[in-house]
């Protein structure tokens, strides 16, 4: 039961990244490869103020989510303006820079040795230690995020959105200001993946550099796009296939050697198959990169 | 109204405008001839701010707007359509319309996720949508998505949409290329409507017919210049201008 439990939290928390992901890549159409770096930022903040200054847990993931919308305007504000293309060179050079940042600010983040002893979350005096109360902690997190995404969709903030997706010239007549939508969507993308950062911080009570690496904005990604991008059930619908996917292959009983990298094959192929039977992913309702 | 002194616009090579000096008055409707490459788009393109001249000033009234963004010219009352049908073809025609309506409170972060008084406001734009969609005879197709329109429905809905932005200056690409009769019909009583709401319209058209039926005024450009400019009559009858730029 407790390895059931163990994947649940960690698909909800997938999808929770997946949805903020989504809420950039399919409906404003700004793909970027510097997601885990945002939920990076969530798990160190975390991980940081609890160990070293030991702050309260609710305020360590509010201030998680406060610090990765900020660090969000060091990517969009400058790199917002660039043409698509140039936009996800830019991402990457943030993530690239972040993950340095991870390896090499030892006084801080100690390096690759990480953060163990994250202390357990508590909230108004209650210590939730048990699997079934993280559980709980990443589910309430993860509707508090469906929510903000199904409120901004559903208001005329989100038809703009979708305007710029389609047509950002068309929506600039209209007289809006399509760069000041980005920067705010990007924000808001980033304060969710921080705070599902903070929990993941949290759940594991120990972090290190590889959990925040380019190869896992990739793999984020890779869940918006199989499960279907623009779409509120497609992000955690990939999440849960990409989470459950190396479990299962657990069963095929693989080398520990090899599993890692039939695992990168594996990915790749249901990437490349979902693009080509279907562009718009499983239950999506935008195709990436048109 | 809106006028420009002195643009000048070059690609690499091309010369697109060459000392373009022209000022519209509130209430004209104007139409912009010219052959191919004469720079009647990118006229238009300066004038909104898609295109930045490499030399001359465009006001809106004492206005200098030569520098500004695309959107905050908008804001300011100068709406447009393309050449190249441009909307939201996944939105529905009713979204589209919605779309372009000045910015709305919804628009706000705070207030699409506070959803603070989102309900009235959103109530009385549909009010407002319905009422331009039935002008252009679209209501009945308003649930549709845009992109399942005709053509010559989706040109109505381009211009559907400027109305929406509630702009005193309506710049049109090509309004009366490639619809039918009826739809032909439907602009020109659209224009008139505007003129009678003194709004000023600008248009580039191939169409001689409905330049002639429309216009007050009549631009012709050749090259990036001005070449013609006076009442319809008199320039339309000009042999040279018909033969050449049209």
């Amino acid at each position: 039961m407790e390895y059931v439990i163990h994947i649940l939290i960690v698909i909800v928390i997938y999808a929770t990244l997946a949805l903020s992901l989504d809420l950039i890549v399919g409906h404003t159409g700004i793909l970027s490869v510097a997601h885990a770096g945002y939920f990076g930022i969530g798990a160190y903040v975390v991980a940081v103020l609890s160990t070293r200054l030991g702050i309260h847990s609710i305020l360590t993931l509010t201030t998680a989510a406060g610090l990765g919308a900020l660090a969000s305007l060091a990517v969009s504000l400058p790199a917002l303006r660039l043409r698509e293309d140039y936009f996800v060179i830019a991402t990457f050079g943030f993530q690239i820079i972040f993950s340095n940042v991870l390896n090499n600010w030892v006084p801080l983040t100690r390096g690759p040795l990480g953060i163990p002893g994250i202390p357990e979350f508590t909230l108004f005096g209650v210590r939730i230690a048990s699997q079934g109360g993280l559980l709980c902690l990443a589910g309430f997190v993860a509707l508090v995020a469906l929510a903000i995404v199904y409120a901004l969709l559903h208001s005329p903030f989100g038809r703009v959105l979708h305007g710029i997706r389609e047509d950002e010239v068309l929506m600039e007549s209209y007289g809006k200001n399509v760069l000041r939508f980005k920067i705010l969507t990007f924000a808001v993308s980033a304060a969710i993946a921080s705070t599902a950062g903070g929990v993941y911080a949290v759940y594991l009570a120990f972090i290190d550099p590889t959990s925040f690496t380019v190869m896992d904005s990739i793999l984020m990604i890779s869940m918006v796009i199989i499960g279907g991008a623009g779409s509120l059930l497609g992000p955690p619908l990939g999440a849960a296939l990409l989470v459950l996917l190396p479990e299962l292959m657990r069963f095929l009983g693989l080398p520990p050697s090899a599993s890692a990298n039939v695992r990168q094959i594996v990915y790749g192929l249901m990437l490349v198959v979902v693009i080509a039977l279907r562009p718009t992913g499983l239950v999506g309702a935008y195709k990436v990169g048109r | 109204m809106l006028s420009c002194v002195d643009l000048h616009k070059s690609f690499d090579s091309v010369v697109a405008l060459n000392g373009v000096a022209l000022s519209f008055a509130r209430g004209e409707v104007c139409a912009v001839i010219g052959p191919n490459g004469a720079g009647k788009t990118t006229l238009l393109n300066v004038l909104t701010g898609f295109i930045r001249a490499d030399r001359g000033r465009c006001l809106l009234g004492t206005w200098d707007i030569t520098a500004l963004a695309p959107h905050r010219i908008a804001l300011k009352g100068v709406s447009r359509t393309f050449q190249d049908l441009r909307l939201v073809k996944q939105l529905s025609v009713l979204d589209n319309v919605l779309l372009a309506f000045k910015p709305q409170m919804g628009e706000s972060l705070w207030r699409a996720l506070s959803r603070v008084g989102l309900s009235d406001q959103a109530a009385a734009l549909r009010v407002r949508a319905a009422e331009v969609l039935s002008e252009l005879r679209l209501s009945e197709h308003k649930h549709q998505p845009a992109g399942d329109l005709s053509y010559g429905q989706q040109k109505l809905l381009t211009i559907a949409t400027c109305v929406a932005t509630g702009a005193n200056v309506l710049l049109l690409d090509e309004p009366f290329s490639g619809v039918d009769p009826g739809t032909r019909e439907l602009v020109v009583k659209l224009i008139d409507t505007f003129r009678q709401k003194s709004k000023t319209v600008v248009f580039v058209e191939h169409d001689i017919d409905a330049v002639r039926r429309v216009a007050d005024r009549v631009i012709a450009m050749s090259q990036g210049t001005v070449i013609a400019d006076g009442a319809p009559e008199e320039i339309l009858s000009r042999s040279e201008i018909l033969e050449s730029y049209l």
